[in-house]
């Protein structure tokens, strides 16, 4: 006798721990085997584009923290960047340096969430994740004597930032620079060449080149799979062709390589910050810029590589107070353009870990 | 550096693979017409000294008259860049020919063209709302949306 069967449709989310927010998905499955997934996105939607509209140049910035509330400073220095490119405006070299130190550190801690989190969907219950979050809590800890803010920060402006750095900060930034690579080694060291991590990540998820650069993938996910590609050296933005750093990329474009990528990357931000602190020069940390900017008409894109990836923001002035379009790139949005190909044939557990190894944050998915 | 391409040079190539296509080009963007786009786009994808094998982004602007849409594409290969343009001048039933055949990266951000600005991407294979629910009346970053 032969059993009748028929593919099965599971629901997950859009509250459930493994979705790193209010992400949903419809998973087609034949038995365990995942044949096909649907996303649901719009949960966290709150017209973010169509509320810049409504505001000031100055005033969007607070708006551009709650895009990824995980790494709120790159989504403010995206702006300001397409903003001062519109209006011409330059940066002075100390809030150059200052930007640099900002979002190298604010890719520690957005990789610190995604390495820990991506343990947590493996299986590995919450320990390696608040190790993890120990460590951001320094870094927040950090941005917390910049603007008193713990998550969105609002701190940089049109042409610097709102103030200039407290004198404890650059001290504070020596000692976590001497500290966070002992810690990193310690953690690799543990995780590594961990059987169960092998067993679950190794070859599982694979996103071939070809597929990530037609998906329009960028960031981590994309380096993983070999792709070579990264703003910083590819189209260096404020002042990052004086540093020296590697792009570290992987080659199988599997769970276990965009782990790696991120953890290789966290390395080179350190070495980054280090060049900068040390060369960072005394001096204004804003440019002279009216209290209200008033771009000439036209347009401007400007894009930054933020710890996930293209992070752009379009710009549209027409001579008023107000962006006339604001057009956000989403990384998060467009980095989960391969999910289906990554999920097919692989099992429901094999789905969440996938998933997180992608590493997006919903407020920019949604915006 | 991503070098940013003439689109005038580019703008006379394309004319020449596309004949008719090219409405208007500037140093920062060429402007082509909607029916012609997907033309314009594997022209650009596949000749082998263009490359444009990586598309940023896709946007929509309303500017009352007419909406344009927008495309900036990057080649991998060369790191160099283009921006090419589409009007649509139809407010009741706007419609631009999709790329998603072309660049998958296409179908999540022609969805939410749709769903907030109303701009149809035909031959798209599932052209529904993204963000919004079905029935929501209207399309929000449209420039006469009354809340």
């Amino acid at each position: 006798m032969t059993l009748k069967t028929e593919p099965f449709v599971l629901n997950f989310g859009p509250v459930h721990p493994s979705t790193h927010g209010v992400y949903r998905m419809r998973a087609t499955l034949d038995g365990e085997v995942i044949l096909d997934i649907e996303p649901v996105f719009g949960y966290l939607h709150r017209g973010i584009e169509k509320l810049a509209e409504e505001r000031t140049y100055t005033g969007f910035i607070p708006l551009t923290d709650r895009l990824d509330y995980i790494s709120s400073m790159s989504n403010n220095m995206a702006y300001c960047m397409a903003v001062e490119k519109l209006t011409g405006i330059t940066v002075p070299e100390r809030a150059e340096y200052l930007r640099v130190i900002i979002a190298e550190l604010q890719r520690l801690a957005n990789h610190c969430i995604a390495i820990g989190s991506f343990f947590n969907d493996a299986g590995a219950y919450f320990t390696p994740f608040l190790y993890m979050f120990r460590e951001r809590e320094k870094i927040l800890d950090l941005f917390d004597m910049l603007s008193g803010q713990r998550l969105t920060y609002n701190y940089m402006r049109i042409g610097g930032f709102t103030q200039d750095i407290p004198d404890e900060f650059l001290p504070a930034v020596r000692k976590l620079l001497d500290t966070l690579p002992k810690f990193l080694d310690e953690y690799e060291f543990f995780i590594k060449e961990n059987e169960v991590l092998l067993a679950r990540a190794k070859g599982v998820g694979v996103l071939s080149r070809e597929i990530a650069v037609n998906c329009g993938i960028s960031g981590p996910v994309a380096r993983a799979s070999g792709i070579d590609w990264d703003l910083r050296k590819a189209d260096p933005y404020s002042i990052y062709d004086r540093f020296e750093f590697d792009i570290p990329t992987c080659e199988n474009g599997d769970c276990y390589d965009r782990y790696r990528v991120r953890f290789m990357e966290m390395r080179q931000s350190l070495r980054i910050i280090e060049q900068a602190v040390k060369d960072i020069p005394a001096g204004p940390v804003r440019s002279d810029v009216p209290h209200l900017v008033r771009p000439p008409a036209g347009e401007a894109y400007a894009h930054i590589e933020s710890p996930k990836g293209e992070l752009g923001f379009y710009v549209v002035s027409d001579d008023s107070i107000a962006p006339y379009r604001c057009h956000v790139r989403p990384t998060s949005l467009i980095n989960l353009a391969a999910l289906r190909e990554m999920v097919r044939g692989w099992k429901v557990a094999d789905l969440i870990l996938i998933f997180g190894s992608i590493d997006i944050c919903l407020g920019e998915v949604d915006r | 550096m991503t070098v940013a391409l003439d689109a005038k040079d580019i703008a006379g190539r394309v004319d020449g693979a596309v004949p008719g296509s090219v409405v208007e080009s500037t140093v920062e963007c060429i402007l082509v017409d909607a029916g012609s786009l997907p033309a314009v786009a594997a022209f650009l994808r596949d000749t082998e000294d263009l490359k444009f094998d990586y598309l940023n982004y896709i946007t929509a602007v309303d500017y009352y008259s007419y909406f344009e849409v927008v495309y900036r594409m990057t080649s991998l290969v060369h790191n160099h860049s283009v921006v090419v343009k589409t009007r649509c001048y139809d407010r009741e039933k706007p419609a631009v020919p999709s790329v998603v055949g072309l660049w998958q990266t296409a179908d999540f951000q022609e969805r939410e063209i749709y769903d907030l600005m109303g701009i149809a991407f035909e031959g798209h294979p599932n052209m529904r709302r993204i963000f919004l629910w079905d029935g929501f009346p209207g399309h929000p970053l449209r420039k006469d949306y009354l809340q």
